[in-house]
């Protein structure tokens, strides 16, 4: 299973609690991880990237191993501890105030 | 029982005021989607209990929220916002052609007759219909591609359409503003749209008189009357009485004409309230009192409301979707501040009380009037 934390604004709308864990079939990209959330939770579809575009929005970050994984191309395979459900895969609001 | 619902969207969420029909007794819920901004709710005419809500993030974009109960629950709707075909470009700030991108939905507004159908003003400036409740959003796409769209720029708040009205006399008119365009008028259900400026005149750019290109930050009318229409615009308070050909200035003897909301009386088509603002560098009320302005005369002769109101130390504003009236025989008014508080008036204007005090800035206020 694949882990995945969402951003805590996130979460209340999908109303899933602390990590997802995700079932996806085929090769574990970003895009297939995202596409496996949205297809769980429909209400996220545009709130991480645009709809059509499947861009990511500007003030949202992908990260797991310590890495920026932000500007990987979304079918570039995840870290094979991601893929294995041993690290989580996190999806970040960039950090701003007000 | 008779009562009022008021729709109230912030910067950190929405907030559902309900009092019966003496409107001293307040209950307050929320807040509705705490931390997103709300920057409008509004219930369908036809059914009082269905309300839409535009929830909007810098972060994680926009969503539709749906309530079928009052706004006790509420559902997320659908929130894909597509323009059709190729957006083309609008002028960017620096005068270039910027392509258009949808930023946040600015207004919702129901249909008259049909609690499935709603209108969406955006920004960028564009006009969506849902006739299914809000889970599926087409463009109107006449208006943004109207010959003069390349020619349009941003105000300071963006591009965005903020003002929807639907005539409820004559179907297929309706009205709609976009700053820093203008106003425009359709005569066959947004199908074809055309500017409606004629008269207005606006120092700050080129040529004064363009067709398009004013500020125009809100626009009023009387559903008896729909041929009267009133406009706040960034600087002057304007009327029509031949729905949008022309229109005079009717600032008369306010303070300042610069302001953000406009609304008319329920029961007396010439009975117009605005809120003078210092300018528009200055966007608090002159010397720090804080005077909503009410003429009985369709304009030209104003009268300041203060009773209730702070008249020292006030620097708040109130944004152009903040101020609203119920339909009860005494007509309610009701508008919200940049500092969080709601005020309410039963006696149309002539006393105020503060419904609430300290809410996040306020964006929007609307009214039902509940039977």
């Amino acid at each position: 299973m694949i882990r995945v934390v969402l951003p805590a604004h996130l979460r209340a709308l999908a109303d899933a609690g602390g990590e997802v864990e995700l079932r996806v079939p085929g090769p574990v990209t970003q895009r297939a991880v995202l596409d496996a959330l949205e297809a769980r939770y429909p209400v996220l579809r545009g709130t991480i990237r645009d709809h059509r575009s499947g861009k990511r929005r500007a003030f949202v970050r992908f990260f797991a191993c310590q890495q920026d994984l932000s500007h990987q191309p979304p079918d570039e395979p995840l870290p094979a501890a991601v893929a294995a459900g041993a690290e989580p895969y996190l999806i970040v609001g960039a950090m701003a105030g007000g | 029982m008779s009562g009022v619902r008021v729709l109230v969207g912030t910067r950190k969420g929405a907030f559902i005021l309900t009092s019966d029909a003496g409107r001293t007794s307040w209950d307050v819920s929320g807040p509705h989607f705490p931390g997103w901004e709300i920057y409008h709710v509004a219930g369908s005419p036809a059914d009082p209990d269905r309300l839409y809500a535009s929830q909007s993030s810098g972060w994680f974009g926009q969503l539709i929220q749906r309530s079928d109960d009052g706004g006790r629950t509420w559902a997320p709707a659908g929130n894909e916002f597509s323009y059709d075909g190729e957006p083309g470009t609008h002028q960017w700030y620096d005068g270039t052609p910027h392509p258009w991108e949808f930023a946040r939905v600015w207004h919702l507004e129901p249909s008259l007759d049909d609690p499935d159908t709603v209108y969406a003003g955006v920004e960028d400036a564009g006009l969506f219909r849902s006739s299914d409740g809000g889970q599926h959003w087409q463009e109107l796409p006449s208006l943004r591609g109207h010959r003069s769209g390349p020619s349009w720029q941003p105000g300071a708040g963006g591009m965005c359409l903020h003002t929807i009205i639907l005539d409820p006399h004559q179907p297929g008119r309706m009205f709609t503003a976009i700053s820093a365009a203008g106003a425009f008028r359709s005569d066959d259900a947004g199908g074809s749209w055309r500017p409606i400026n004629r008269g207005l005149r606006s120092d700050g750019i080129p040529d004064p008189e363009a067709e398009v290109g004013h500020c125009v930050h809100r626009l009023a009318m009387h559903p008896s009357r729909p041929g009267v229409l009133y406009m706040q615009k960034h600087w002057d308070v304007m009327r029509s009485d031949d729905a949008g050909e022309s229109w005079r200035e009717v600032s008369g003897d306010l303070p300042t004409d610069f302001g953000f909301p406009i609304a008319v009386h329920a029961h007396e088509p010439d009975t117009v309230y605005v809120v003078p603002i210092t300018s528009d560098s200055h966007h608090f009320p002159p010397e720090g009192k804080l005077r909503v302005y009410r003429s009985r005369t369709g304009g030209d002769e104003w009268e300041p409301l203060t009773r209730g109101l702070p008249q020292q130390h006030c620097y708040v504003n109130v944004l152009r979707d903040a101020m609203a009236v119920d339909c009860l025989d005494d007509c309610g008014i009701y508008f919200g501040t940049t500092g969080g508080q709601v005020y309410a008036s039963g006696d149309a204007g002539d006393s105020w009380l503060p419904v609430v005090r300290d809410l996040p800035a306020v964006l929007s206020v609307e009214v039902q009037t509940l039977s």
